[in-house]
């Protein structure tokens, strides 16, 4: 690797590590215990599902008949391509391509952006059809209490989501902005990493609401 | 020093998860009665698989810490999950 | 010997190695940090106190006289709320583990100290919503929050509560999560897993359920927060909600919290039992595992809260049999902790009359917790003050007592100087009696039926009742002494060197208090942990 790429990394050395490995390891080990507390944090939320599922199992597929099946899938390829537009940023910058890191970067931004779009459109699709939980709800099908249930459990559950997607796209935008600045190369890129550790998870959780709330029994069209 | 992977095993893995996504989509018109849960979660964890092994640089960890942290964090949610439902699942045989 | 202020101003360490509001309030500095939580959950803690004070005052006499049962409501919630995630849950950890944990295991700093100075700030903000909150009216659902009371029918402060339970809950996780990283990537060169002093391994368990289990809390709190405020009803049952499924996931985090809170108590004991009977630690492995077995028996159990509350009869069983088997890592510790003392040559500091207080108190609370585990005589004195009393000889006679131990038993190390022992052996007898005489009558009335969470009752316990305010206005005293002679000894104390207790441990091998870097040289280590049989046998300061 360059001697300037060297240099940088060694100026980002902080002064409690021995050496770049120690906190390279340090930072993405950080990062994941970070992560677990996620999978408890939404897994409070997959619990309430859990349960209220094996209890109105039938309003669980009534309700699962009023999402935008179109919506749910698109949205679940988009997020799927942001995942691999962040990962090549990673091998990007581990090459010390910086532009086509930042490429890359602002790409992925792009997805979640439209991720975030689309999901818009969806709950005000649901608020103009009563979906929304409260007094405003009306469901004109079989046991609306519990369907009002399921949708509770889809804006709690989506709306977690789509808070830590917006997360995401602030993070993705800081290192792209850093990495504007020059703060990265081939030898030091740990926040890009743990960046990308982070959206992936965010992907990962997408990838289990989706079939959860979207799938559940048979589909009419739309 | 980190390995480097190549661009090919991405794409290769984007590829295969937006096939399972296809396929989860398409299988939930068909009835599987019960099975259309499992099926469907099965498949989930595959295209999860696929996300942590390869995206998140699981496979190649030179640190094995972080695969117990890994472990440690989804044996918690089995924890939560199961045990609670062992009261509810129990209920009727009172 | 020159005097005290000029030698020490000689020196450069972390306290004087920078001045002014700055220096502090932007400190990466661990030990600083944790000197700001010092200050902070001191603060909270007479917060607490006080309240503590209004309830026993309320209960001097049989009729609810003092305040309206609605306010008599907001006290005990208050209380609870400020003493366990104010207090309790950070006061070893956030004080002396981020001390100590660096310098334990030879490293200059946690692995990530701007998150350090975040998880204060964040502590910090919960509090002052949680003041804001006490100021505007307080809330009155008890600490517990159940539903469907908290999220449809009170007309106090719920959400900005568990708003400020939520920041100090993430303060909570960054400390846990530092630590974690801490210990496993920056341990000194030869400081192996087993070579690793107690309190790092109680600190470590500690962190692990911070980690996994404050998380609920947070989506639980969130959850109630998003009903009261936008019907999104997970809890509601009119839209088919379970009350039960709130009381699960909200134990789901706070039984593993009472580990949160007594288990670096327990890393405290551990370092000072062995140092004050100048001998190893008997069976450091099994401590060890003990630790880590408590923090993951600990999440097996929670439904034990709930045996009343319509859980299936089943499950129940299942968490009483957990119950009791969590209990067995901790008799281990005090079987241990006890053959450490056996044979020993005993000092009779502070700290260790602190140490000893907690074995015996800790043991009761324990014990009488295997009363709650057992599903028929909990039926009968569940939400009574036997419950009350269980929880306190845990708390209080346990946790409050070990971090008083801690506190003496590192001040030299912390400030450079020696507190006055004979004023704080009196502090231990008067907390020691104190402690008793507010709680011990609480199990006699819980037993015979006074229930919790009343401001008013029957005439038959209120002789118990006014013992128990007398005792917490010894208590109250006992807690005040320390306060006034640890500052006294900042400026008038004796100077402590090095290692005024000739401890072992590689914090007592640098000077106090220690340069801000902790070590001259990184140490190497070669040594087992605890080798008092390679120390001196004298301790060369107790009073």
């Amino acid at each position: 690797m360059s001697d300037s790429s060297q240099a940088l990394a060694t100026h980002e050395l902080r002064h409690h590590f021995e050496d770049m490995e120690q906190q390279r390891d340090a930072s993405s080990m950080g990062m994941w215990v970070f992560l677990i507390t996620e999978i408890m944090f939404f897994g409070g939320m997959f619990m309430a599902y859990l349960l209220y599922r094996y209890e109105y199992f039938q309003a669980w597929q009534e309700g699962s008949q009023h999402m935008n099946f179109w919506i749910g899938t698109i949205n679940t390829a988009v997020l799927i391509c942001s995942s691999l537009t962040m990962v090549l940023a990673v091998l990007a910058i581990q090459q010390g391509r910086r532009r086509l890191t930042s490429v890359m970067l602002a790409i992925t931004i792009c997805f979640a952006i439209t991720f975030m779009v689309l999901k818009g459109i969806e709950y005000h699709e649901h608020w103009l059809a009563h979906e929304f939980p409260g007094s405003a709800f009306h469901f004109a099908g079989i046991d609306p209490r519990h369907v009002e249930m399921f949708f509770v459990l889809y804006f709690v559950m989506t709306g977690f989501h789509a808070l830590h997607v917006l997360i995401g796209i602030g993070l993705v935008s800081t290192v792209l902005y850093m990495n504007s600045r020059g703060h990265y190369s081939a030898d030091y890129h740990n926040p890009i990493e743990n960046v990308g550790l982070y959206w992936h998870f965010v992907d990962l959780v997408w990838i289990y609401l989706y079939p959860l709330l979207y799938l559940i029994g048979h589909h009419h069209v739309g | 020093m980190e390995k480097i992977i190549s661009g090919k095993v991405y794409f290769t893995v984007w590829a295969a998860l937006m096939c399972l996504t296809v396929t989860t989509a398409a299988v939930s018109y068909v009835d599987l009665g019960q099975f259309s849960i499992v099926v469907a979660l099965l498949i989930a964890t595959l295209k999860g698989s696929l996300v942590v092994l390869f995206f998140m640089h699981v496979k190649y960890l030179n640190v094995k810490t972080t695969l117990l942290v890994i472990v440690a964090g989804f044996f918690w949610l089995a924890i939560l999950l199961l045990m609670t439902m062992t009261d509810y699942i129990t209920r009727a045989w009172s | 010997m020159a005097s005290a202020s000029t030698i020490t101003a000689e020196r450069e360490h972390y306290l004087n190695a920078d001045y002014g509001f700055r220096s502090w309030l932007l400190t990466t500095d661990h030990k600083r940090i944790a000197l700001l939580y010092l200050i902070s959950i001191t603060f909270f803690f007479f917060i607490g106190g006080f309240f503590a004070l209004l309830i026993r005052l309320e209960l001097l006499t049989p009729q609810g006289d003092l305040v309206q049962a609605d306010t008599y409501n907001k006290l005990f919630s208050m209380h609870g709320q400020v003493m366990i995630f104010f207090f309790l849950i950070p006061a070893v950890p956030a004080v002396l583990g981020n001390f100590l944990v660096p310098m334990m295991i030879g490293a200059k700093d946690l692995a990530f100290p701007r998150i350090n100075l975040l998880s204060w700030y964040l502590f910090i903000v919960g509090g002052g919503v949680m003041l804001y909150t006490m100021l505007t009216g307080g809330v009155d659902t008890g600490w517990t929050f159940y539903v469907p009371l908290s999220t449809a029918y009170l007309g106090t402060h719920v959400v900005l509560a568990a708003v400020s339970i939520f920041i100090a809950g993430f303060s909570s996780i960054l400390t846990g999560l530092n630590f974690i990283v801490t210990i496993h990537r920056m341990r000194a060169p030869g400081m192996t897993w087993g070579r690793m002093p107690l309190f790092l391994w109680s600190n470590y368990a500690t962190a692990i359920i911070q980690v996994l289990g404050t998380p609920v809390l947070a989506i639980t709190l969130a959850l109630v927060g998003l009903e009261r405020m936008f019907h999104l009803g997970v809890f509601n049952p009119q839209l088919g909600g379970d009350p039960l499924l709130f009381q699960h996931l909200f134990w789901f985090y706070s039984h593993p919290a009472v580990y949160i809170m007594i288990l670096p108590g327990m890393g405290v004991v551990s370092e000072i039992i062995p140092c004050f009977s100048r001998k190893r630690v008997f069976g450091y492995e099994f401590v060890a595992l003990a630790s880590i077995g408590i923090a993951v028996l600990g999440f097996l159990v929670w439904a034990h809260h709930m045996f009343v509350a319509g859980i299936s009869l089943y499950s129940a069983m299942v968490f009483s049999f957990f119950s009791y088997l969590v209990a067995v890592p901790s008799a281990i510790k005090v079987f241990n902790w006890t053959a450490t003392m056996y044979k020993g040559k005993i000092y009779y500091s502070t700290p260790m009359l602190y140490a000893m207080g907690f074995i015996g108190l800790f043991t009761m609370g324990g014990m009488t917790g295997l009363f709650l585990a057992s599903l028929g005589v909990d039926v009968h004195v569940t939400d009574t003050y036997f419950v009350v009393a269980h929880f306190h000889y845990i708390m209080v006679g346990g946790m409050v007592m070990a971090y008083l131990a801690g506190m003496h038993f590192w001040w030299p190390k912390i400030s450079g100087r020696m507190y006055p022992e004979a004023w704080g052996k009196l502090a231990a007898m008067i907390i020691f009696i104190g402690f008793n005489l507010t709680f011990f009558p609480q199990f006699i009335l819980g037993w015979t039926g006074m229930p919790r969470r009343y401001h008013a009752y029957t005439p038959e316990f209120q002789v118990l009742n006014v013992l128990s305010t007398a005792g917490s206005t010894v208590l109250a005293v006992g807690y005040l002494l320390p306060m006034v002679y640890f500052l006294w000894s900042l400026r008038y104390g004796k100077e402590a060197g090095d290692n005024p207790w000739g401890a072992a441990g590689l914090e007592w091998k640098t000077a106090s208090p220690p340069p801000t870097y902790n070590f001259e040289e990184t140490p190497v280590v070669t040594w087992e942990a605890y080798n008092y049989d390679e120390l001196p046998e004298e301790v060369p300061v107790v009073g």
